[in-house]
């Protein structure tokens, strides 16, 4: 019987967000996987260098200077020098889907020896439902050969709409500074064959180095905050994204998945430049996590945008004590939602066909 | 496959015996369980004689035994016979595998020793306040990922191990009946933490807990009317783990859930237990709102206390939704008495 050739999945609704400073040679590894997508380059760093995409691929690619241009003085919530920059891409970008993956992640293989097509799995997690309310033994339900569990209420089996599919990475694991300094050899060889929801009221460190989202249901959450030049922390940017996700997400009665696909992530970051970026980090998270922990967004937060300036507000009043960065933070992240609703709301009314 | 030291001593084996004849039953299980002291627990409605291979060190107990402990032999009829194993034993770890499950077999094909990796996952500590991606940081290979607050690294105590099922999966009838060639295949290939103030249906099929920690938490409690004598016909285990998921909660324990897999084998059919008991998922709808909100008072500091505070609301609460449910809040006080009289002695 012939096989009948499926039409790549969510083609023109899906953009896929690469934040590089290096180069994009990755890309020929995802070639087949990626080529009918198209892509948002947001290039770090030094703008008059000329990042070459290889040839086949449709993009849009933006640097320094279009990010100030498109901006303005709201340019000063993207960071610089920091992959953190990536979420200028979520904030560019028409589609309703979000894929994002590192410039040093490559296609792994299952182990039947299989190329993961990475992009399917987190495609096929964000169109079915999330289980934040209780918790599956099975773990996802929806997978094939998978199902609910005796005991698991019937009531709860609608399950919650998916915002985010986390990923994750078969060799070089997303370690901290100082677990890379202690096991610098540890490689991440164990294929976990399971998706499964975070549950309602749990916290999770989110990384950013194979996520996808679903950009009308939790876009303006996903900012990357202040990291890189001029900023005292790194490494924590899309951690931070994680936090505010996950409380949003729990408060809006979406869900959030973590699992596969897996990626072969190949390059170990330097562990001592990953300790002074970390540092600060390391000890404020003490504060931070609680302080998401407890955090509680009024009923009248309907909208993410709401929810996430309220966050801001708590964020100003509460942690600024911490570090004056806080306070910084607090404002960047209102600045990222005006950016947000201008850009998008003004091509919502093109749309409608308004002058 | 685990790290863990395993003392024989600190181990006991439990075996609800709801078939008469073991002998298949023990013998898949003698390259794992030989080493070990078992408890036998014949289900006191079971008339036959139980036949046992020779080679384990075990000791059976019958209807007149458990009479002669605990008087009526009521409570632990079918599945809850194993109860009384968990009570009369000593050890500082229970193992309690249904007697229709066989050891599984690993993606590379290797014989899972599933007491090892139950008391591996028990000796080394839960992470329930903070989710770590991948997975139980103290398993071999892995560790806590970027991100994860220092302060939580230490994790607390793993009271209860629940285990899974190839092949028959624990699905509830209406489940497993649309679906009635179904079968659970995928090894997965994790151990992580279920997260604080996160339920889930423990399933009691496969497990393993520290006696010492949550003991009193584990007992029979709520029965069906129709109860009978396959899985599908119960709810008391998935009972028994909201509770001891809570009490868990409120004491800073940890439940972990993955590993190891047992086979579980085919046994009698879902259609028929569905027209023979379908209470029991209609119950779980008005049990899990209550789980959901139930606080349990600063004062309740041990399980013991846990448990009688936990009966109260059940009986305050539930009772009027069901006397089924007043009936569990009894057994349960009933349940922590014998304990203290019993397993304390």
């Amino acid at each position: 019987m012939a096989a009948v050739a499926q039409p790549p999945p969510l083609k023109d609704e899906l953009d896929i967000v690469i934040p590089t400073i290096r180069n994009l040679d990755f890309l020929e590894m995802w070639r087949p996987f990626f080529e009918p997508y198209h892509l948002i380059i947001v290039q770090d760093g030094d703008p008059t260098k000329t990042i070459k995409v290889p040839p086949g691929f449709d993009y849009e690619l933006y640097n320094r200077n279009d990010i100030n241009k498109l901006l303005g003085p709201r340019a000063s919530c993207i960071s610089f020098k920091d992959s953190a920059c990536r979420c200028f891409g979520y904030m560019v970008s028409k589609k309703k889907y979000i894929y994002t993956i590192d410039d040093d992640c490559f296609v792994a293989n299952d182990p039947s020896g299989k190329a993961i097509n990475a992009l399917e799995q987190h495609i096929k997690n964000l169109l079915c439902p999330s289980t934040p309310y209780f918790f599956n033994t099975l773990y996802d339900p929806f997978r094939e050969g998978a199902d609910y569990v005796r005991g698991y209420p019937f009531s709860l089996r609608e399950g919650a709409p998916t915002a985010v599919s986390h990923g994750l990475w078969l060799n070089i694991p997303d370690y901290d500074a100082p677990t890379q300094l202690v096991k610098p050899l540890e490689r991440n060889t164990r294929y976990v064959d399971a998706v499964m929801t975070i549950p309602k009221g749990t916290l999770f460190p989110m990384c950013g180095m194979n996520l996808a989202f679903d950009r009308d249901l939790i876009g303006p959450a996903m900012y990357f905050g202040l990291m890189g030049d001029g900023q005292p922390i790194g490494r924590y940017d899309d951690m931070w994204a994680g936090w505010c996700c996950k409380v949003i997400c729990d408060h809006l009665g979406l869900g959030i998945k973590t699992g596969l696909p897996y990626i072969y992530h190949s390059k170990a970051s330097n562990p001592f430049v990953n300790l002074r970026k970390e540092y600060k980090g390391i000890f404020w998270q003490e504060d931070i996590i609680p302080f998401f922990q407890n955090v509680v967004l009024p009923k009248e937060c309907t909208t993410v945008q709401k929810c996430y300036i309220e966050l801001s507000k708590q964020v100003k009043e509460k942690l600024s004590k911490i570090d004056p960065y806080f306070d910084k933070l607090a404002d960047a992240m209102v600045t990222w939602i005006e950016a947000w609703d201008d850009l998008n709301s003004s091509r919502a009314s093109k749309a409608n066909g308004k002058a | 496959m685990s790290q863990a030291v395993i003392d024989d001593n600190e181990v006991d084996i439990v075996i609800g015996a709801l078939r008469s004849d073991l002998t298949t039953f023990m013998n898949e299980w003698r390259p794992i369980f030989s080493r070990f002291h078992l408890i036998i627990i014949k289900d006191p409605d079971l008339k036959e004689e139980l036949k046992i291979p020779e080679g384990f060190s075990a000791d059976v107990y019958a209807k007149a035994d458990i009479e002669q402990v605990v008087g009526s032999s009521i409570r632990f009829t079918g599945y809850s016979c194993r109860y009384f194993g968990f009570l009369i034993s000593r050890k500082k770890f229970v193992v309690c595998i249904d007697d229709d499950c066989v050891p599984a077999k690993d993606n590379a094909g290797y014989l899972v020793d599933a007491v090892a990796q139950h008391v591996s996952n028990l000796q080394t500590p839960a992470t329930p306040f903070f989710f770590n991606t991948l997975y139980d940081p103290f398993r071999k290979g892995a560790d806590f990922v970027r991100g994860y607050p220092f302060s939580l690294r230490e994790g607390v105590v793993c009271a209860l191990s629940c285990g899974l099922w190839l092949n028959m999966a624990d699905l509830d009838a209406p489940t497993q009946a649309l679906k009635p060639s179904q079968r659970n295949l995928r090894y997965v290939d994790a151990v992580l933490t279920v997260p604080a103030r996160a339920l889930a249906p423990l399933s009691g099929i496969n497990i393993a807990f520290n006696r010492q920690a949550i003991g009193p938490a584990i007992g029979p409690a709520l029965r069906l009317s129709g109860e009978g004598k396959l899985r599908w016909e119960t709810v008391e285990d998935i009972w028994c783990g909201m509770c001891v998921k809570v009490i868990c909660d409120h004491l800073g324990l940890g439940v972990k859930s993955g590993l190891p897999y047992v086979w579980r084998t085919e046994r009698g059919n879902a259609v028929e237990s569905l027209k023979k008991e379908w209470e029991g998922v209609k119950l779980m709808e008005d049990v899990v709102p209550f789980f959901q909100s139930l606080k349990l008072p600063q004062s309740a500091t041990t399980a013991e206390d846990c448990v009688v505070e936990m009966a109260k609301t059940v009986k305050e609460q539930l009772g009027k939704v069901d006397p089924m449910f007043s009936q569990a809040a009894e057994a349960m006080v009933e349940w922590v008495k014998l304990w203290k009289t019993v397993a304390s002695a």
